[in-house]
Order: structure tokens, then sequence, then C-alpha cells
């Protein structure tokens, strides 16, 4: 029974007939040790969606996304992809459909944009097949999407910020998976840079329809590009859908502790959060 | 790999069989390197110097490449799972571990078959990554770079106490051991190589299997995660490798320190940070290496022979230190 509700799902999000989520939290529990730090989250994310996760400092966003990722084992409930639990899969079946890129990720000294690049494609090899015509188009194709093509034989370490994020966005997308999650993709940019990042992002989604999952610290940011917005605090759910229903001053206060007002921005109809400031006592 | 890299292979091998000439040429009484080949491709046991080409010189030579090549994949493999550039067999103690267990075991158990000193050395040098990480781990702040290069040196400190408590109790049976604890590959008998060549091959092939994954580790463990590692399993088959490449090694030569220290951060210069290729580049260089030492043992102070391990040490101390000035 379980099984065919499986297939259902997979095929609706194969065809795009039903827009089934890729990617589900299911009344999932995540902590270390005997500290409980994500509790009882349900959360979707579609095709051809950005998902992105926002709440204060220490609200369990990057836990819930590690968790999503395999990368931390579930206390109780499951991280289902297409129904199927991403703890069960073999990590590397499951490197082919997701991927992830974490917070602060090491770029080994020396090692170039291409060959950095090429790691994407790690999963797609093994003994037997080893570097294929397919792996340059991809690794190719990945640089072009995220115009990095010009740097390819420079050295990571010598890039900007902001180069370098494109780096590893590009190797993610060299893995060619349809589900991509990523842990602040924009901490330390500027607001130019991460608005061209989260663009890229946003493009990424677009084409071919892919799932993406993304935790943010900037509100705005997130407002501007989200497709569907979570907000977290103390390790809970405080509301999940579309910007313009989950960006409200009460969500806000809620989750944030913050006062503000929202607005609408006059160009996009987007939701724009503007903190209340205390007048100063005089 | 760039295409410097790739030129460089060629490089190093052609390197390779000129020191591996050069090695075999010197000695007590030089034989011309005619002589050598000679020796090598129209054997003549009448003649004196083919018979010390192919009894003594030769049999030396594949020890300084074998050990050389196993001590410099060790520290390549460490260097990248651990993400630090001072790991190393002899730096986090296991070069220590494995010659103390061997010591205790030929001195006092007289377990002198060669067939023992391999399981020896490895069980040695299990234990003491065992204490080493378990130390570093329960710094306050983890398993560091420095946590653990500090847990090494003290444990080697611990141990070497131990080498040189169980010499003064017993100093008949431990001088015959004296030399081997300094590091050497003078008068090593071609059991020990025997029974040592399976470790040593194995754990060779095993660094050449997790070259790949080990790239994907450098770039951390989530990383490592998201592109389908199974990181607990390639940092155990890691682990076992390195020990099994210290054993053989200690096996043949006895500690050799700051082999694997030095050559790994050569190989990256070379041919960049992928495993793929420093792996392979570093047992190449790592041969060389230990050639060109022993070839310098035996004829800075000559007639007299110091011991390779001495050289090694000499060597790697100060770079050690330079190290730590630039990297940490």
């Amino acid at each position: 029974m379980k099984h065919a509700k499986t297939e259902i799902e997979s095929f609706a999000s194969r065809t795009g007939t039903v827009s089934a989520p890729r990617l589900r939290a299911d009344r999932l529990c995540v902590g270390y040790a005997a500290t409980k730090i994500v509790h009882n989250v349900d959360l979707e994310a579609n095709p051809g969606e950005v998902t992105i996760l926002v709440g204060p400092n220490g609200c369990g966003k990057s836990t819930l996304l590690k968790a999503m990722a395999r990368v931390l084992k579930p206390m109780s409930g499951a991280a289902l992809l297409d129904g199927q639990s991403v703890h069960a899969m073999p990590t590397r079946d499951l490197a082919r459909q997701l991927a992830l890129l974490p917070q602060g990720p090491i770029a080994p000294e020396g090692l170039t944009v291409h060959e950095l690049v090429s790691q994407g494609r790690f999963p797609h090899q093994s003994l037997t097949r080893q570097w294929s015509a397919d792996d340059s188009r991809a690794v190719t194709d990945a640089m072009k999407a995220a115009d990095i093509i010009e740097f390819s034989d420079r050295r990571v370490d010598s890039l900007s910020g902001g180069q370098r994020q494109r780096c590893w966005i590009a190797m993610i997308l060299a893995q060619e998976t349809d589900v991509i999650l990523l842990d602040e993709p924009t901490t330390f940019l500027d607001l130019k840079v991460q608005v061209d990042v989260m663009t890229l992002l946003r493009k990424v989604a677009r084409q071919k329809s892919r799932t993406l999952l993304v935790v943010l610290h900037e509100l705005n940011i997130a407002a501007m590009f989200a497709d569907r917005i979570v907000i977290m605090r103390d390790g809970r759910l405080i509301a999940q859908g579309a910007p313009e229903r989950v960006i409200t001053a009460e969500n806000l206060a809620a989750g944030f502790g913050l006062q503000a007002s929202v607005i609408k921005d006059p160009v996009t109809g987007r939701p724009v959060c503007l903190p209340a400031i205390a007048e100063p006592a005089s | 790999m760039t295409k410097a890299g790739w030129f460089s292979l060629p490089v190093l091998l052609g390197g390779l069989v000129l020191a591996f000439g050069w090695h075999i040429a010197v000695g007590a009484k030089t034989v011309p390197l005619h002589v050598v080949l000679e020796a090598l491709v129209a054997y003549d046991q009448s003649n004196f110097d083919h018979v010390v080409v192919t009894d003594l010189r030769l049999p030396r030579a594949f020890y300084a490449v074998l050990v050389g090549a196993a001590l410099a994949v060790a520290g390549a493999l460490m260097q990248g799972v651990t993400r630090n550039p001072l790991a190393e067999p002899g730096v986090l103690g296991l070069l220590t571990g494995a010659s103390l267990v061997v010591v205790m075991a030929v001195g006092y158990f007289r377990l002198v078959d060669p067939a023992f000193i391999p399981f020896l050395a490895a069980l040695g040098a299990t234990v003491t990554a065992a204490l080493v990480w378990g130390i570093a781990a329960a710094a306050p702040g983890g398993s560091t770079p420095l946590t653990l290069v500090l847990a090494g040196a003290a444990i080697t400190g611990f141990l070497a106490a131990f080498i040189s408590l169980a010499h003064l109790l017993d100093q008949e049976s431990f001088d015959r051991l004296r030399v081997w604890l300094t590091g050497t590959l003078a008068g090593r008998s071609t059991d020990v190589l025997i029974w040592a060549l399976p470790w040593l091959i194995g754990g060779l092939v095993l660094a050449l299997l997790l070259a790949p994954q080990v790239t994907a580790l450098a770039m951390g463990d989530e990383t490592a995660v998201g592109l389908g590692v199974d990181v607990a399993r390639v940092k155990l088959l890691a682990m076992l490798s390195v020990i099994s490449l210290t054993a053989a090694a200690v096996a043949i030569a006895g500690p050799m320190a700051f082999v694997g220290l030095v050559i790994p951060h050569v190989a990256r210069i070379l041919v960049g940070a992928d495993y793929r290729a420093i792996v392979p580049v570093s047992a190449v260089l790592g041969a060389v290496y230990l050639l060109v030492v022993d070839i310098a043992a035996r004829m800075v102070l000559a007639p007299i022979e110091v011991s390779t391990g001495i050289v090694t040490a000499l060597l790697g101390a100060p770079f050690f230190v330079w190290l730590v000035r630039a990297r940490l």
C-alpha cells in the first residue's frame, strides 16, 4: 500500500501533472545526543520552486537541512525524497538525485576551478566507470550556468568570495540532480553578490524543474526570491507558504521576536520587511 | 591534474631509475654504473662487484624504494583524511607505537619469526592511533590539527620512555635492535621483506582506490556526504591502509621519521590538490627521496655509515618547523 503510493507520487513529479512535493519532512525530529533541536517538523519542497528556510540564529534550520540531506540521522520521523526515506537509500544513489552545498565548504589549497567543479561528477563515477564525455559535458554546462567558465584554470583560493560561491554552486550543478539543498549560500557576501547568487539559484530551479531548499539568513533576500518560505523558531515551524502569505507582522513577531511593518515592493509586489526602531530616549 | 602535473610523472619515474642506479653504485667500494647495469642484465657470479650489487646493494635499494613509498603514501592519506597538514605516521606516534610492540615482542617474548613482525607493528600502530585520537578528541575543542599533534608528541615521548627502559633493563638482547630503532636500511634480511610485502602492497592498492574519496573528503565531511561518499567507511579504510603501510615500513626499516610529512607537501606543490595524483606521485617521490637520503647516509661521514632514519630526522625536523610557521 505504502509502496503503491510512492509510485504514484514519483510518477506525478516526473510527469509534472500534479505538483507533488519531491522532498518532504514527515514529523521529523533531529538532534545531537540527548538534545532534540528539531521538533516534529512537516515540510514540503516542490519541483520548479525555491523553498527558503528562515529563522533566528540557533532555531535549528541548518540542523533540519542536514537531516534532509542525510548528514544527520533523525531521532524520529522521516526525510522523504519521492516518498522514500533518504536515510534508507545507498548514499551514492542518493547523491545522483540530491545535492548538498554545506555552509563553509573547504577549497583545498591549490585546487583549480575545473577540478573543483569536476568533483560534482563523483557520484556518477566508479572503478569501472571512469571520466567520460558525459562528465566533461556536465562540467562545462555547470560552469557556463554559473558563469565561471573564464576562471576554469584559476585556483579557487585566488578568487573573491562571490566567485568562489559560484564555483561551489557549479560543483553541485555538475552533480546533475533534480533536488538541491544549500545551507546559507549568501553568507559573508555583498548585497549585490547575494542578489546575483539568488538570481542564479532561481534560474536553476526554473530550468529542468529542479527542487531547491535553501537556508538563508537574510530575511528580505528570502522574501524577494522564495516561491515558498518557511519560518522556524526553537526547532518548530511557525509558518510555511507563499511569501505574501507568510511574511506578515504577526509571523515576524512570532518567529523572530521582531517588531516590524511589512510593505509591498512596488515593482515586484513582494513583501518587504521594515524593522521598527525604538525611539531613543531624549 | 594540470598539464604540468601529468608531465611530472615521467620525469619522476626517470628520476627514480637514476636514483636507483646511483644508490647501487655508491658504497664502501664504488661500483661504476656500467658494471651495475652489467650485474643486472649479465650476472657473473665470479665477479666480486656483481655479487656485491645483487646480494647487498640491490636489496637495500629495494628497501629504500618500498619504505619511502609506503611512508609517503601513509602521510598523504592521513593529511587528506584529517585535513591536517602535519599528520603523518611519525608525528602522530604510530612509528613509535609500532616499534615499541616489536621491541617488546622480540626482546621479551622472543617472537623473532619475521612473519610476526608486521603483525606486531600493525598492532602497535593501531593501539597508538586509538590513544592519540582519543586524547585529541577529549581535549577542549576536540581533535584539531594542534591537539592531534600535541597528543602525538605526548604519546611518542611516553612510548619512547618504555623503549629506553626496556633497553636499560636488558642491554644484551636490545643491542641487536639498537640500530633498527634509529631507522636503517642496512643488513635487513629478505625474510622480513617477504612477510612485509603483502602488507605494503595491500596498503598501497587500498590507498590508490581511496584516492578519489579522499579528494572529496578534503573539502569537508558534509561536502563529501553530499557527493555520496560514505565518510565513516572511507575513514576506516584509510586508517587500515595507513596502519598496514606503517607496519610494513617499520618491519623493514624501523621508525623512519618525517618521510610521510615532507613528501606529500612536495607532491602537492607538483600536482595540486587532487589525491588521484597526490597518492601515486607521493609514492614515487618518497621512493626517490629515501634512495637519495640513503646515499647521503653512506657518503657524508664515509667510511662511517649513518642510520638512514637519523638523516631523515635531520632533514625533516626543520621542514616540520617551517610547516608549522607557514600553515598552522
